[in-house]
């Protein structure tokens, strides 16, 4: 080693903060200028983490189940009740939703109708979360080989989860639809009107540009619209709520908060390209 | 590799991990804030700039965050804790956490307009409010265990 005097070294041990806060600046000039390397560090590490993230989301699951478990106990008699009108209400859908079946299937053979082709899908496990403070997003464990790439649809057993943005080798991640950099193209079903939803980083992502004359209903469903070719028309994403201060709210069907498996659809969309970081311009100029 | 460095880095990791506390990415910036503050504080030997550099990169590449913000926020906290160490260090717990405080807001709302400034948009500032509130919340029960860490496991002489 090289030696050096000491009023020398304490010289240099006075720089090295000054130095380092320097690179800490050069290091965001750079995540900005670049956002592939970056991109890619992150999922280079991801990718590491994943599969270990993967071996303790199952025991840390199955806790969280059994915490479940016991609340559920002291709740059993409101839950049966309750159940059981629900049960009632779904067998009535159920029938009417057999007779529409049979009423759409019989239209379809006269009209000649040319059936959409059923999309290829993969399911992959939900490791981490993957958001950080100020973004919505979740990491998946995809292993090597799988069929997965950017614009991928996700979609968990109720609803939209939301779109894959980045990839690596052995994981992925998802951007939630509450990310505040999503915005969603949706149809309001019973007017059939145009919206956008937009992420808020909430819970509840914001129904906006709806036309003029058809505002969003409370308790409405809502559905992804093909518009700007990047969700397929008719995936459900929730029903509208309006908030005390009247502003119209979607609540997600897909259980955003603890989600274990996303089945990812490959609908070959690629109208809008998946933004390249975690955190990007809404509707910018995205590389490839 | 030195204890403080070690373990500051197993916090981000495990709060990494799929544990689904409510908040959890704030309690990973909070808590690793809490560690680089005390060891700047206390023992800025063990815990030197760089290992404070790169513990930043990987909270970052952990968090998502623009590259760069946390790396900088936290190495602020680290100069402070080092430029108020003769003065603090004698004084009593409760006037080291008050000075806490102060970084501890200053580093989320630093985050905070940081993370906005790259993404061209107004994040909601909740989140910050969130994370410097669980860093000053926690600060005295981390200090407790890692004044007791500082005493036995991280001096040298005792090791």
């Amino acid at each position: 080693m090289i030696r050096l005097s000491i009023p020398f070294r304490q010289a240099l041990s006075k720089l090295t903060l000054p130095v380092l806060i320097a690179g800490a600046f050069g290091l965001l000039l750079l995540g900005k200028a670049d956002t592939v390397v970056m991109q890619r560090a992150r999922m280079a590490l991801a990718d590491v983490l994943a599969p270990v993230y993967g071996l303790l989301s199952e025991p840390l699951s199955s806790v969280r189940r059994g915490v479940d478990d016991v609340r559920h106990l002291f709740t059993l008699y409101e839950d049966n009740s309750r159940l059981r009108q629900e049960n009632e209400r779904l067998r009535q859908w159920q029938a009417v939703a057999q007779a529409l079946d049979v009423e759409n299937a019989a239209l379809k053979a006269n009209l000649h109708w040319i059936p959409d082709p059923a999309p290829s899908y993969v399911t992959a496990h939900v490791v981490a979360d993957a958001g950080g403070i100020y973004a919505r997003a979740v990491l998946l464990s995809t292993g090597p080989g799988t069929a997965v790439a950017k614009g991928q649809v996700a979609l968990d057993d109720r609803g939209l989860v939301g779109r894959v943005t980045e990839l690596g080798a052995r994981s992925a991640r998802v951007m939630l639809i509450t990310d505040i950099s999503s915005r969603v193209p949706v149809v309001l079903e019973s007017s059939r009107a145009h919206a956008v939803l937009v992420g808020n980083n909430g819970a509840r992502p914001r129904l906006m540009f709806w036309p003029e004359g058809s505002p969003p209903v409370e308790g409405e469903r809502v559905t992804t619209s093909a518009e700007a070719n990047a969700f397929p028309a008719g995936l459900p994403v929730g029903v509208v709520h309006y908030t005390s201060g009247k502003v119209a709210e979607l609540v997600p069907y897909a259980q955003l908060d603890r989600l274990e498996m996303v089945r990812l659809f490959d609908y070959g969309m690629r109208g809008v390209l998946a933004p390249e970081a975690g955190i990007t311009k809404p509707g910018g100029e995205v590389k490839k | 590799m030195s204890f403080p460095t070690v373990t500051t880095a197993a916090l981000l990791l495990v709060l990494a991990a799929p544990l689904g506390l409510p908040g959890q990415a704030q309690w990973q910036q909070a808590g690793a804030l809490c560690c680089v503050f005390f060891w700047g504080l206390f023992r800025p030997a063990s815990m030197p700039p760089l290992a404070v550099f790169l513990l930043g990169v990987l909270a970052d590449l952990l968090a998502y965050a623009p590259a760069g913000v946390t790396v900088l926020a936290w190495l602020l906290a680290y100069g402070l804790a080092m430029r108020w160490r003769r003065g603090l260090t004698r004084l009593g717990f409760l006037l080291v956490w008050f000075a806490f405080v102060a970084v501890a807001v200053g580093a989320a709302a630093l985050e905070w307009a940081a993370t906005s400034l790259l993404s061209f948009q107004f994040l909601p500032m909740g989140d910050a409010l969130l994370e410097a509130g669980i860093a000053i919340g926690l600060y005295p029960l981390l200090a407790i265990g890692l004044t007791r860490a500082h005493q036995t496991i991280a001096d040298p002489d005792h090791a």
